[in-house]
């Protein structure tokens, strides 16, 4: 589904935010692709959606964001969950631009936990909602120290937590916010994307931008950069794999939701990636169904 | 086929109405109008100006009304609102000693030039709920035996500050900062222009308490007095008024003044220090808040003197003298939205953890199976 431009609310700016705050975000943005993974902090606003929601992905957004733009927002891959349309009815909104559910014909695509399964192209551009910028935060609580270890680039206790994992569980047990190496240099938290879309952002087409608006940085991964998972020789890094297929297309590659259908433990499997989904079935592709065929 | 939970926008659509309608409550009952918010319920309209940094009694009470009396909410309406204002001047350091004093007090000193002024306070009533306020009155049936006489009056002329009259002795630290404040080329630490940084000035320390969510503030102090980083303090002076805020443009090139603002200033004189080059003196903790909030301004003071522990060159020990911990949770908009974004989906994350887990399991199981047979 493609909605088309729309006059914009003329009570602010162009995408909410004043000219000189986009120009504040677009140097932060600069610096940020110049130094790939590196954390810039930036003066971020308040802004009209609580923090925690997307405020540093919609600042990095509006500042990116021209007339001619297409905009898709997902929220767990999907474009249809509440604050995805929330966000996207946002910059409908203030911007009056063009937005779509259709990955290729994005050329913004703003997202929370999910990059879309289709590989993107280097004419779009991605921005991830982060939460917590720093991927040292749960080992060390002081913004002081951690800064200094990426000046150093002091890694050990990153590397000591995940071989602690494996001792411990046999496994690393990140799932998800797993930490990756962005072109040999800086640590960097891919936000909290499952380890599964980790593989995706290597080399990636489309530039990769994260803001964080709570915590106040911009990140950057330039495009066709190496963006390494952390492991060990005899423990390499794995996606998570299911076993199951999507009940709606089929499709035994994609991350996949687990719909719980009764309280007797029946459950089934969807897409994550709504489009992806979608695009399959329109290709005449068919899952099993779900367990309980109804409407 | 079954088909997830869909539909967003429009169950979006719908939360949307039935909060409309929640917010207007019975319709039977007259609505309230933001002059009775402003004039009645005035400590919530400054507690919302305070904390959401924006000086503006209509816009508060607006605020609270759209957020159904939720401070912490109609302080999120009114900082998302300020956001989007220009800046087109910083005013000058408001002179607090030339404040029309409402409420003036010390609890170091009997008496002093200017006298104790007690003014509007909840100190000394009894607090037992006056069911006489819960029957409609009628216009004008206010009993007159009520109206204050006397002291209730503002006063008008200078006070001077007790932290003054204690500095001309020498017997309390000075204070640098008014000197660097009036220079034009040292400006203010702008916590909403600039990220925080670390280590903070005392500036944007003090500006980010004076924003700061009350009751981390009111906490934090309390937990000094109770031994987690004492600071031994005494109320030097709270005072409460008016103050004129003056601007200097450009094009003049001497203050004008702009408006009057309703503050609330708290002077903490704590537990001295000396040293090989200063002889033994209190030193100070400083609140000054927006409105009427006197317990705000005197948790302000206290975390203030907290956080001048590494200044001071105090043992750093205690929650409410490590700065990067207090000033990165004291914001309640920050905090309620990182919060409350639990509600949002996590889908993705938490199937990440359960394959993670059944795999877990599955391998724990064909262990004990093995080591059964």
């Amino acid at each position: 589904m493609t909605a088309p431009a729309t006059a914009q609310d003329s009570g602010y700016n162009f995408a909410y935010l004043d000219e000189q705050t986009k120009r504040m975000v677009r140097r932060a943005i600069l610096k940020a692709v110049a130094i790939p993974g590196h954390q810039v902090p930036f003066g971020s606003r308040e802004m009209p959606l609580p923090y925690g929601w997307g405020t540093g992905g919609i600042q990095v957004t509006a500042s990116i964001i021209g007339l001619a733009d297409v905009l898709k927002v997902i929220d767990q891959g999907a474009d249809d969950t509440t604050n995805a349309v929330s966000i996207r009815r946002f910059f409908a909104r203030t911007a009056g631009i063009a937005t779509t559910e259709k990955t290729e014909d994005a050329t913004v695509i703003q997202t929370r936990h999910r990059i879309p399964e289709m590989n993107l192209r280097d004419d779009q551009i991605i921005v991830y909602q982060v939460p917590i910028p720093e991927p040292l935060r749960w080992l060390e609580a002081r913004e002081t120290e951690t800064r200094k270890m990426h000046g150093l680039a002091d890694y050990g206790v990153m590397h000591v937590k995940l071989y602690e994992d494996i001792a411990k569980y046999g496994h690393i047990e990140t799932s998800y916010d797993y930490p990756v190496l962005i072109n040999g240099r800086y640590l960097m938290s891919p936000s909290p994307i499952p380890k599964f879309d980790n593989p995706k952002m290597h080399e990636m087409g489309a530039l990769q931008l994260f803001g964080a608006g709570r915590e106040k940085r911009i990140y950057a991964i330039p495009p066709y950069t190496r963006v390494e998972s952390l492991d060990f020789e005899d423990h390499p890094f794995q996606v998570q794999t299911w076993g199951a297929v999507c009940a709606i297309c089929g499709d035994g590659e994609s991350f996949l939701d687990e719909v719980i259908t009764d309280d007797q433990g029946g459950s089934m499997y969807i897409c994550s990636d709504t489009d992806h989904c979608g695009r399959r079935v329109v290709a005449g592709h068919k899952g099993p169904g779900g367990p309980e065929e109804s409407t | 086929m079954y088909v997830a939970v869909k539909g967003g926008e429009k169950a979006i659509d719908n939360a949307h109405a039935l909060l409309a309608e929640e917010r207007r409550g019975d319709t039977d009952v007259p609505e309230l109008s933001l002059a009775q918010i402003k004039s009645q319920m005035g400590l919530a309209v400054d507690r919302v100006m305070g904390e959401g940094s924006l000086y503006d009694p209509d816009l508060g009470a607006l605020a609270i009304k759209q957020a159904m009396g939720d401070l912490v909410e109609a302080v999120f309406l009114l900082r998302a609102y300020r956001t989007t204002l220009p800046r087109f001047a910083v005013s000058t350091p408001v002179d607090t000693a030339a404040m029309t004093i409402r409420r003036r007090i010390s609890a170091t000193f009997k008496d002093l030039p200017g006298g104790q002024v007690l003014g509007p306070t909840f100190d000394y009533t009894h607090r037992l709920l006056d069911f006489a306020l819960a029957e409609d009155r009628t216009e004008g049936k206010e009993s007159a035996q009520n109206t204050a006489e006397g002291d209730g009056a503002a006063m008008a002329g200078p006070m001077p500050r007790v932290t003054d009259l204690l500095g001309r002795e020498g017997l309390v630290e000075r204070e640098t900062g008014s000197e660097a404040a009036t220079a034009t080329d040292t400006p203010a630490a702008d916590l909403t222009r600039e990220p925080l940084g670390f280590p903070a000035g005392r500036d944007l320390r003090l500006q980010n308490l004076a924003r700061a969510d009350e009751g981390f503030l009111l906490a934090l102090g309390y937990s000094t007095q109770r031994g987690y980083g004492r600071t031994h303090p005494f109320a030097g002076e709270i005072r409460m008024g008016e103050v004129a805020v003056e601007i200097v443009p450009e094009e003049l090139g001497f203050a004008i003044e702009i408006g009057d603002i309703t503050v609330t200033e708290c002077q903490m004189i704590n537990q001295f220090a000396g040293s090989a080059t200063e002889p033994p003196q209190f030193t100070r903790g400083y609140g000054l808040v927006f409105g009427r909030s006197e317990r705000k301004s005197m948790s302000m003071a206290l975390v203030d003197r907290s956080l001048r522990a590494r200044e001071l060159g105090e043992d750093i020990v205690a929650p409410a003298q490590d700065e990067e911990f207090v000033l990165y949770h004291s914001d309640n908009v920050e905090a309620q939205g990182f919060v409350q974004h639990l509600k949002l989906p996590h889908y993705v994350d938490f199937q990440s953890e359960l394959v993670l887990v059944r795999a877990l399991r599955e391998e724990a199981e064909a262990r004990r199976r093995e080591a059964a047979e």
